[in-house]
């Protein structure tokens, strides 16, 4: 026995998760998309990967640097953010937009509201939110799989259309055009499978999100597998929906939450002058936050109303 | 018949619940009795309350059993010598007073004791101050005050809490196989004298074996109106929470701030129940307690019956020793156990387990909260701890009033979740100083 006791409050035991070993999970989850989109867009793909990963790292150990911080690089969290950032992307963009965006997503999104578990944004998502305003061509030009021909168009282009609509086959397993990430919805759902299995995300956010999208796109009599699997939205349901300092806390907000972002989405791409809305979704559900989490707070079990002090009016 | 042969599910779920390893390495273990050693500190207060007021002084002979201190206001409990033996001084011991006793080794029983008459409510209830029992479970609560039933209290339900939701204890687990006898009929006085409609034995599923005892107990010929039910609960931390246990149970909720008798429940620990069945039958009161002796750096966990006030230090020494490198000792299991400062500390009435932790090779580092919500979907409660740290340590109390703090029972599952490793459970007892505090200004 040691000379000096160990005393603490209790519990004495804890858990093994820590937060680096749940940003790995997230990032083994994401392998197989990102080896996909290797695999599908060329080495140009893996290129802009990276470009995000090493720029948001970079930014992260330079922003504790300068500012005599503790280094935040070992949790992993920039690593995530430069992988998704990444996978949002189409190959074709310009790394030094690519390395911008990292950088913007690091330092302007996360780090300048207190880093991470501060920033009421997603990254990711802002800093894609920002190449596409400021880059709009660059951003929505894709190629086509496997192939150096170049193409505005994703799969999206045909959610009305009656012909040269892409088979469900091609569209689950990838083999489309889009950003590197997003085309294979099946490997995704691999991916969203082992998050959850590993119970890193609740499967509420991605389920009410695509179920969202797929209800509204069959009432309106849209292509509802090329509104679900031709775009962002797995990629977007999966991984960015489900950032936990970005989405709600309880079950009911998380439902809400999901919801919200398909509904926005579909309003989006049908009504708004883009083709594409899974991104804005997200971020304008990203603001609602704070009020979905107040809206759904629980009453403590066996709650009894609070006696109003004297003269409360 | 076939119906009533049934095992029970629960009633109601716990929203939140955490996932733990159960670490029972000491279930199948029978219980070994430790002989008394040289000299055992007896506290004055070992429950929730007022100290025991000591009726002995130095030099005073005494026997198992025997009354060494009265209680000391309604809501305290008497003590009893543990050994035979005399009565050197009254010192304290870690800030609380404690008569030491001499042990003479021959372990010799009060000639005195004799069986405790029940007949009526108020009996049990003064069979459990007779006693000096308190609950078992780990909170020390004088069982009098639970067992006096207020006039006009409508009491329908008893609850025998064998859940056991602690890692690494498996003392009232061992109190169900191997003290059967005083278990049943302990439950059958209470149901008979208490004219309780309900009794519902709650154990959680991990426990086979004692599921089988438990069942023969509901299933006695003795029970012809089927009043005794087994309820077999899901494995899960805090289940054995007093009130978390009702809400399985009954479905009932009891409001903050009230007891469980103002939703017609009493609930008693299995082990409370035989200690209280055993100073009937006999007269011996609560002198020797079973606990676990567990923890990574036990080499050889065992489960005993040691006489109150010895010292841990001889307990560890009995049980062969702990690692070199322990530097944590735990009175109770690891989530809502107490650090003791050094080995002097003793064994109390309360305690069930002796928990002993190697430092770990790799100390969990405090990083920033992710918000992940883990804390908030684990407490059983339905709180918020990572706001209320984030509030504590904004320095502002007036916030603190709003978050339901007085509802946290301290189990600590929000700290064990927590992937950032704050100190959220501490967190909880700081506010509620804190907000104790401001009322007192």
């Amino acid at each position: 026995m040691k000379e000096i006791l160990n005393v603490t409050s209790s519990p004495h035991i804890k858990h093994t998760d820590t937060t680096s070993g749940i940003m790995l999970d997230v990032i083994i989850a994401l392998l197989p998309a990102a080896a996909f989109g290797c695999i599908l867009f060329g080495s140009r793909a893996l290129a802009v990967l990276a470009v995000t990963v090493t720029v948001s790292v970079l930014s992260e150990f330079l922003w504790n640097k300068i500012l005599k911080k503790p280094s935040t690089v070992g949790d992993l969290s920039a690593v995530v953010t430069g992988l998704l950032l990444g996978l949002n992307l189409p190959a074709t963009v310009p790394l030094w937009m690519v390395a911008i965006g990292a950088a913007v997503a690091i330092i302007v999104v996360k780090q300048m509201f207190g880093g991470i578990g501060c920033n009421f944004a997603n990254p990711a998502i802002t800093a894609r939110i920002v190449l596409l305003v400021s880059f709009p061509a660059a951003m929505t030009v894709y190629t086509e799989p496997v192939s150096d021909t170049v193409t505005s168009a994703t799969p999206l282009t045909y959610i009305s259309a009656t012909e040269g609509v892409p088979t469900v086959k091609n569209l689950f397993f990838g083999m489309h055009s889009g950003c590197i990430g997003e085309t294979s919805a099946f490997l995704l759902l691999v991916g969203g499978a082992y998050l959850v299995i590993r119970k890193v995300i609740s499967p509420i956010i991605p389920a009410c999100f695509v179920g969202t999208v797929a209800l509204l796109n069959l009432v309106s009599g849209d292509n509802v597998s090329v509104a679900v699997l031709g775009g962002g939205i797995m990629l977007g349901a999966i991984f960015m929906a489900t950032d936990y300092t970005t989405s709600p806390t309880n079950p009911l907000g998380k439902l809400i939450f999901g919801i919200g972002c398909g509904l926005i989405t579909f309003v989006i791409r049908k009504f708004a002058a883009l083709p594409e809305g899974v991104s804005y979704a997200i971020l304008i559900m990203n603001i609602l936050v704070p009020y979905i989490n107040r809206l759904t707070r629980r009453k403590p079990f066996g709650f009894v109303k609070p006696q109003k002090e004297g003269n409360n009016g | 018949m076939g119906s009533r042969e049934r095992i029970l599910k629960p009633v109601k779920r716990l929203s939140g619940a955490a996932a733990l390893p159960h670490l029972k390495a000491t279930a199948e273990l029978e219980t070994v009795v430790m002989p008394p050693v040289a000299e055992v500190k007896i506290p004055l207060q070992q429950h929730i309350g007022a100290p025991a007021v000591p009726i002995v002084k130095k030099g005073d002979k005494v026997f198992v059993g025997t009354l060494i201190a009265n209680s000391g206001g309604f809501v305290s409990a008497p003590v009893h010598s543990s050994v035979s033996g005399t009565v050197k001084e009254i010192s304290p011991l870690n800030g609380v007073d404690c008569i030491v006793i001499e042990s003479d080794g021959l372990m010799e029983k009060d000639p005195d004791l004799k069986p405790f008459a029940v007949k009526n409510p108020a009996d049990i209830a003064a069979a459990a101050e007779g006693c000096g029992l308190v609950g078992l479970g780990g909170a020390g609560f004088p069982a009098k005050v639970k067992l006096s039933i207020k006039e006009g209290a409508v009491i329908d339900t008893l609850i025998i809490n064998a859940a056991e939701c602690e890692p690494y204890i498996t003392s009232d687990y061992r109190e169900c196989l191997e003290g059967y006898d005083d278990v049943i009929e302990g439950i059958y006085l209470l149901k008979d004298i208490l004219k309780i409609e309900n009794v519902i034995i709650c154990v959680e599923s991990n426990k086979k074996k004692a599921i089988k005892k438990l069942y023969e107990i509901a299933t006695d010929k003795r029970d012809a109106e089927d009043k005794i039910k087994l309820m077999q609960l899901p494995t899960q931390y805090p289940q054995g929470a007093e009130k978390v246990i009702i809400y399985s149970a009954t479905g009932r909720r009891v409001p903050s701030g009230k007891l469980p008798s103002d939703v017609g429940c009493i609930v008693m620990n299995v082990t409370s129940v035989a200690t209280l069945y055993r100073f009937i039958s006999t007269g011996m009161p609560l002198v020797a307690k079973r606990i676990t002796v567990d923890g990574n750096a036990v080499a050889e966990p065992k489960n005993l019956i040691v006489p109150i006030g010895t010292p841990i230090k001889s307990v560890l020494e009995f049980v062969g020793g702990i690692a070199d490198d322990a530097d944590e000792i735990i009175m109770g299991g690891p989530m809502m156990g107490v650090d003791v400062c050094n080995a002097d500390a003793v064994v109390e009435k309360r305690n069930n387990a002796i928990t002993v932790m190697k430092s770990p090779a790799k100390p969990a580092r405090q990083t920033a909260c992710i918000r992940c919500g883990r804390c908030a979907n684990t407490c059983p409660m339905n709180l918020y701890p990572a706001t209320v740290e984030a509030t504590l340590n904004s320095g502002s109390s007036e916030n603190l009033k709003n978050l339901n703090i007085n509802y946290c029972m301290e189990c600590g599952s929000c700290s064990f979740v927590c992937p950032a490793s704050r100190p959220l459970t501490q967190s909880m007892r700081l506010a509620k100083a804190v907000l104790r505090r401001e009322s007192n200004k």
